[in-house]
């Protein structure tokens, strides 16, 4: 059985317009696309969709009351809401410095929520 | 107070790599005035990601964009002052500015970079009927409160304005435990990203509506509830089709205003379509040695052009000061028209003996073209005409000249880019 799917690439600004030909669960065609990029993404897009998750965290001791957050690599979309939970039970001490592991394989996804920014100690 | 060659307006994505440019191109008498206590500008609340695929070929967040500038200013030794208020800019390009350490001090720049960015239109702007209760906000300073502060506006929320902050602010809120009941659109098409519509709305079930609007906001001390009705093509509400929402929250997500009171105080020409200086090919104002870039120029979408343009605007002021700050101007400067769907041009004019080898020429559109063309005419001479799927408001769209080519052309003096169907 053949089945078509329309969805909008998300992996730049540009949002291609990408059409995807399915037959029998399994990716036949991708077109619209106007980078490899697009086609990776539409692979997975319809069969096991993923997004970057960010936020931020609660940190004490900090110049700031919140230090931004993200998974280090996209995460199963069904997951976002056990990862959120994950990163809302975090309390970062400060200092905290960019690309520092927040959370350890957030969700059991295998992925690291880390620091996005600088948060430095106050007195 | 030490005297600089280049004194920068701004600690954003623009002033930022314009500070890095000029550095680079060999001038080592930079200064950077941010009002901010910290450099990087708005990328510090925009936490999300979907930065930088440009310039660094990986998708950062806000944040870790802006640090890659911010390591480089600081390798760099470029020198920056915060909590610093530039009060005036006088047409010989003397700079006032005040903080709290210095007090008020003058800098005889010889040359300035206008690197302001823009601010949100306020509810003010807009006209909306009822009270004017708390409760309403525009998207980006619930942004900062949310990712910097870190306190949630409210629960139960309405969004006017399908602007990017606006849909980003969509998809924040609601992983924060709000509620977001819908995302209302005056326009018939939404001015944000395509993949923020994606990512933002569509992920979690938000429903936007094109051509909708609020005619009514309800509640004294706190805002209770809105209505939100149909528009016709005309813009007005069409009776019958309001349907009421309670909220504890209304974001206003409804365009962005370049902010230029600096730059007209200063007698910088302004474009009445873009809100932001006319510029030349090297991205100078009318007035000699003030230079442009980044959302105080043009609003844009995307950062990387941002710090593309401002690499730019940040080398020609180095060589502007290099070259003796010469103030002559073209004798025949190639002039850029809009028509046909074309909104505007940055730059305005080309100067040829300026120009680099390729210009890019960013421009928007007025309305959504669906495979039409993008023409350039030398004159009445069509020499370019290339089909695109899609050409719409919300993304700018560029072309690029090339110096070779228009210098095969010694008599031309107006450029058209326009839309075609055909």
């Amino acid at each position: 059985m053949i089945e078509k799917k329309e969805l909008t690439c998300i992996n730049c600004p540009m949002g291609c317009q990408l059409s995807v030909e399915l037959e029998d669960g399994a990716v036949k065609s991708v077109t619209g696309n106007t980078c490899p990029r697009g086609d990776a993404y539409a692979r997975t897009e319809v069969i096991n969709p993923v997004r970057t998750v960010t936020s931020t965290c609660i940190v004490a001791d900090g110049d700031k009351p919140r230090v931004s957050v993200k998974t280090a690599a996209p995460i199963p979309k069904g997951k976002i809401d056990a990862v959120m939970k994950d990163i809302n039970a975090v309390r970062a001490e400060a200092p905290v410095k960019i690309g520092d592991v927040l959370v350890k394989d957030t969700a059991g996804t295998g992925v690291d929520v880390i620091a996005t920014r600088n948060i430095e100690k106050i007195a | 107070m030490k005297n600089y060659d280049i004194v920068i307006v701004g600690g954003g994505p623009a002033g930022l790599a314009a500070a890095v440019a000029a550095k680079k191109a060999g001038n080592d008498s930079i200064l950077i005035l941010e009002r901010d206590k910290e450099l990087g500008g708005i990328l510090n609340q925009c936490i999300h990601n979907g930065f930088g695929l440009h310039t660094f070929k990986e998708e950062l967040t806000g944040p870790e964009y802006a640090w890659r500038f911010i390591q480089q200013v600081l390798d760099l030794g470029i020198e920056y002052k915060l909590n610093t208020m530039v009060m005036d800019i006088a047409p010989d390009r003397t700079v006032t500015a005040m903080n709290k350490e210095d007090g008020m001090f003058q800098i005889p720049a010889k040359a300035v970079i206008l690197a302001m960015g823009c601010r949100e239109r306020p509810r003010g702007a807009l006209n909306t009927p009822g009270y004017r209760p708390a409760g309403i906000f525009s998207a980006g300073t619930a942004q900062r409160l949310v990712n910097i502060e870190g306190y949630m506006p409210g629960r139960e929320v309405v969004i006017l304005g399908s602007g990017d902050i606006g849909l980003i602010m969509a998809r924040r809120m609601t992983l924060e435990g709000a509620k977001v009941k819908v995302v209302a659109e005056v326009m018939p098409y939404s001015g944000g990203l395509k993949r923020n519509i994606v990512q933002c709305l569509d992920d979690f079930g938000i429903p936007l509506k094109l051509s909708h609007t609020v005619i009514d906001i309800e509640g004294k001390e706190h805002i209770k509830a809105v209505t939100i009705a149909e528009v016709g093509p005309d813009r007005k509400p069409i009776p019958g089709t309001e349907e009421r929402y309670t909220c504890d929250t209304l974001l206003l997500s409804v365009g962005l205003i370049p902010e230029n009171e600096l730059s007209q105080k200063a007698g910088v020409e302004m474009s009445r379509i873009t809100n932001g200086p006319v510029v030349n090919e090297s991205l100078e104002t009318n007035i000699p040695g003030v230079f442009a870039c980044g959302n105080v120029l043009h609003v844009h979408d995307l950062v990387d052009y941002v710090s593309e343009e401002a690499t730019r605007a940040g080398a020609n002021a180095a060589a502007f000061v290099a070259d003796g700050c010469k103030e002559e101007k073209p004798a025949h400067p190639i002039t850029l028209h809009a028509t046909d769907g074309v909104r505007y041009t940055v730059p305005s004019t080309i100067d040829t003996d300026r120009m680099t080898d390729q210009l890019t020429v960013r421009f928007r559109v007025g309305a959504i073209y669906k495979n039409a063309f993008v023409s350039i005419y030398y004159g009445d001479e069509r020499v370019r005409h290339v089909q695109k799927r899609i050409i719409a408001p919300g993304e700018m769209e560029q072309v690029i000249l090339l110096k070779d080519d228009l210098l095969k052309h010694p008599d031309l003096s107006d450029i058209t880019i326009k839309i075609e169907q055909e």
